[in-house]
């Protein structure tokens, strides 16, 4: 297939500036984040067959090989459980700056944001954003995109690292509003899979973040 | 009164405020939104829930003005 140009108009009619900085990558389009999920759902089985496969052999050759086998199986699940892990990582928050240009930014994310977008964030220190993609959960280094049972994580943050939290996760909700297939694709894809391995793994007060992006 | 903006390591700053009909005002607008694209920043308006624009040149029109810093895959 061939790759659609980084500066094709998108929705209002403007394309997120830093996708000049990557514009070797075809745009995130919904088709092209299908695939990349199937790639990553073939990946894990991949990972997660053969040590299943070496698990129910070594048994039914030599039961008392069933230390080899447990081994096997927790290699089976530790693998996919360590890219869930990175995936969720993402999500972390960064050292905060002093109280006051925290307040400062905070009331400006407020201001981008409904009621129940504040309240959540509130609880959580994330965004939930509805997309064409799918719901986005904001944090301030990434963010993650939910699908359904899926969930994809996104390594994506502003340049300047001084940033308060509020401030962070404004510009990354900035730029997804511009225009969330640039976004997808100036974003790094850390993991995809089900949301049942990526939820246990994000911070506790977290969590009800994902779960309001249905 | 419109706003002109800058995210930045304080929270926020105003980089400048100014009324269209008040020309002094708008030329300090135009010259420290021209000021900040040439150091690397993006320009936004919010345009209703969910939706922002990036724009090239000050909307003289808007109410508030944003400068953010880039953003990049981690």
């Amino acid at each position: 297939m061939a790759a659609e140009p980084y500066a094709e108009p998108y929705a209002n009619g403007t394309v997120l500036p830093e996708l000049a900085s990557v514009y070797w990558r075809p745009r995130a389009t919904a088709q092209r984040l299908r695939q990349r999920d199937r790639s990553w759902t073939l990946t894990t089985v991949a990972h997660v067959v053969p040590f299943v496969l070496v698990a129910i052999v070594m048994v039914a050759i030599e039961p008392l090989a069933f230390p080899v086998s447990l081994a096997a199986i927790a290699h089976a699940w530790l693998i996919p459980m360590l890219y869930a892990r990175r995936g969720a990582n993402v999500m972390l928050p960064r050292a905060r700056a002093a109280d006051g240009p925290e307040a400062v930014a905070l009331g400006l994310l407020g201001d981008l944001l409904n009621h129940d977008a504040r309240e959540l964030h509130a609880r959580t220190g994330l965004v939930v954003e509805q997309g064409r993609l799918g719901t986005w959960v904001v944090g301030e280094q990434g963010a993650l995109l939910a699908r359904g049972r899926r969930v994809s994580c996104w390594c994506v943050k502003a340049t300047d690292p001084e940033l308060p939290s509020s401030d962070r996760i404004a510009h990354l909700l900035l730029a997804l509003r511009t225009d969330e297939e640039g976004f997808a694709t100036v974003a790094n894809l850390a993991f995809s899979g089900a949301r049942w391995r990526v939820r246990p793994r994000l911070l506790k007060h977290q969590r009800g973040a994902l779960d309001a992006a249905r | 009164m419109s706003r002109l903006i800058r995210m930045d390591q304080t929270g926020h700053t105003t980089l400048a405020e100014w009324t269209v009909d008040d020309e002094a005002s708008v030329e300090v607008a135009v010259t420290a939104f021209r000021e900040e694209l040439e150091n690397g920043s993006i320009a936004m308006v919010t345009r209703g829930p969910g939706h922002a624009e990036h724009v090239r040149e000050l909307p003289l029109d808007e109410n508030l003005v944003i400068m953010r810093r880039p953003i990049a895959g981690g």
